[in-house]
């Protein structure tokens, strides 16, 4: 390859016993040592014991002295009444808020996403400033995102019950963040604005990276341009595709801040993040709120298992 | 073919024109959905209470009182100073653990690396409320609580492991040829890395740097869980808790412009920078 006379050490990594090798790998290992600790420490070590406190009764103000209970968090039958997580009506309500936010929001973000990559694939003047406009939404602190709506939606004075009066869609003001069939709507609008430029630049880039020669065949076929992105465009991204769906899917499923700011701790929209930071935090019910978060942590777990096993030949790729 | 007609050339024309109306006009609703909230804030940040019982959708004339309240407000002045801090630490610590380990994972080839590599991954799709209790008894173990240290230890649960991912996609791409040289010429890994590699990845680990920067100052749950008094909030926190004098006031005009001042510092860094991000958050998925 280089053209240098001196020869460098044959590094072989197929004979582990290489002297070379051996202090190398020992090394790579010392390397390694000081981010696993701290990862172990700030996500591991947490867990297990959030894991712990789940089969406990422990609170927040005093963490020491605590009790196992076994499974009394999860569910117990006592004096002919469940109790327990399972058995909570607000966290089935919250499981399935979760649930259908991550479904709306996700879908209307790939639709979305999916419009404002092809226009920016295209090649004109005002590429660059468009590109760093949706950037803006994604920069922007979720808290001031969510406020920023909170003022826009507000009932009395906002500017969007303004618009869609003044455009006649709606007759009276609308109370966007307080009704109960339009808090949803409105924390999912919100998510939209915030994180569509997200799935628009992971679209874009696995766009660009398209072969442009099979393009101009259809071109030259003067084949339909829709029936070019189906046959031809969209084959050819699934995998960023599914990659930033599943990327936003997981942290769809753990939303905490715009619903929190938005409608604090409504029924209406509680995803399971606020469910179990009130029990936790709120009700200082650390045991309770302790396995309502293992319980949001084995759905995760769950999907990415899933996806780590569609997806597995994908990730080999990458040794 | 038959030769087109005036009239079908004519009409041919008018349907490119169209065609370049609609795109241009879809371009110009991508930059208003993008920017116009923003916008919005900026022009309500202006306004006097008073003013904020009807809708504008201009900038009627600029007042600046809602900012001088905001930043005549201690509270509001630590939170900024405790949000740099805290993301500057953050960045640092990220860079320094995720460099060395990136090295480990890019350059060496050992046994269990693609599962360490998933496990890292895996950390970064973690709800965060899961390690929310655990993680409380850890800061108070460590005696951090209501200090910005604690968020600092805290926000390196998101930041490590993309910064690991992204500065390990970066090494691996290196030439071979660079470390092998090193090796030669008796160097350490730690020489081959703080002299060989890192001038090479200034331009990754300003990406990662960048996106750290941006998630740890835009962080919310942690920091409204790990911190008590005022004087320890982080932006975002302090942000979410600003409420009217009385019920009857409207705060939003303070609000918007404790909005924008801390978002401002952020759009510019993302005009500048907006290459450098884009190539670090698509990075890690689509090369993944």
């Amino acid at each position: 390859m280089s053209g240098n006379n001196r020869q460098p050490p044959v590094i072989d990594p197929t004979n582990p016993t290489g002297n070379l090798t051996r202090t190398k790998i020992r090394s790579a290992w010392l390397f390694l040592i000081p981010m696993l600790v701290l990862l172990a420490l700030v996500a591991g070590w947490p867990l297990l014991r959030t894991i712990w406190f789940g089969f406990t009764d422990a609170s927040f103000s005093d963490l020491t002295t605590t009790q196992f209970i076994g499974f009394a968090n999860y569910l117990e039958y006592d004096e002919g009444e469940w109790y327990g997580v399972l058995a909570d009506e607000l966290w089935w309500r919250s499981v399935w808020n979760t649930l259908f936010f991550t479904l709306v929001t996700v879908s209307v973000e790939l639709i979305l996403g999916m419009m404002i990559a092809l226009t920016l694939n295209c090649q004109f003047p005002l590429r660059g400033l468009v590109r760093a406009a949706i950037l803006i939404p994604w920069a922007i602190p979720t808290i001031v995102s969510a406020r920023m709506w909170n003022w826009m939606l507000h009932d009395q004075f906002g500017i969007v019950n303004h618009m869609l009066m003044s455009i006649g869609l709606i007759d009276a003001p609308l109370s966007w963040t307080a009704d109960a069939d339009l808090s949803m709507w409105a924390v999912i609008m919100v998510d939209i604005w915030k994180t569509t430029p997200f799935m628009a630049l992971l679209l874009l880039a696995a766009l660009q990276m398209l072969p442009g020669d099979c393009y101009e065949a259809a071109k030259i076929d003067g084949i339909h341009p829709v029936k070019v992105f189906f046959k031809v465009t969209l084959p050819l991204i699934m995998p960023a595709l599914l990659v930033a769906v599943i990327f936003r899917a997981l942290d769809a499923l753990r939303v905490f801040d715009v619903i929190y700011v938005l409608t604090s701790n409504s029924a209406d929209t509680m995803s399971m993040s606020v469910y179990a930071r009130q029990q936790l935090v709120e009700f200082q019910d650390v045991g309770y709120g302790s396995a309502a978060s293992t319980l949001l942590f084995l759905i995760i777990a769950l999907l990415v298992i899933a996806y780590l096993y569609l997806g597995r030949h994908q990730l080999n790729r990458i040794d | 073919m038959f030769n087109p007609t005036p009239q079908q050339i004519l009409s041919k024309q008018a349907k490119k024109l169209l065609g370049k109306l609609a795109f241009y006009g879809l371009v110009l609703l991508i930059i208003l959905f993008s920017t116009f909230p923003f916008y919005y804030a900026i022009v309500t940040s202006m306004k006097t209470s008073s003013q904020l019982f009807e809708v504008n959708y201009w900038v009627e004339q600029v007042n600046w009182k809602n900012y001088l309240t905001v930043l005549n407000q201690e509270a509001f002045i630590s939170s900024i100073g405790n949000s740099v801090l805290i993301a500057t630490l953050v960045v640092l610590v990220s860079m320094l653990f995720g460099l060395t380990a990136a090295y480990a994972l890019g350059r060496v080839h050992f046994k269990g690396r693609g599962p360490l590599m998933l496990i890292i991954l895996g950390v970064s799709m973690f709800p965060q409320v899961a390690v929310l209790s655990g993680l409380f008894e850890v800061i108070r173990a460590l005696n951090i609580y209501n200090n910005p240290m604690a968020l600092v230890f805290s926000y390196t649960i998101f930041t490590l492991p993309f910064t690991v991912w992204i500065l390990t996609t970066f090494i691996k791409q290196l030439p071979k040829e660079l470390e092998e040289a090193a090796l030669v010429d008796g160097a350490t890994p730690w020489l081959t890395l703080f002299k060989v590699f890192m001038p090479l990845l200034w331009p990754a680990m300003a990406t990662t740097g960048l996106l750290a920067f941006i998630a740890a100052w835009n962080e919310f749950l942690f920091a409204l869980t790990f911190t008590l008094t005022d004087d320890q909030r982080t932006v975002p926190v302090a942000i979410a808790l600003i409420s009217g004098g009385s019920a009857y006031e409207l705060p939003w005009g303070i609000i918007m412009a404790a909005s924008v001042i801390v978002t401002v510092p952020l759009v510019i860094l993302v005009l500048i920078f907006q290459r450098r991000i884009v190539s670090g958050l698509t990075s890690g998925a689509v090369k993944g």
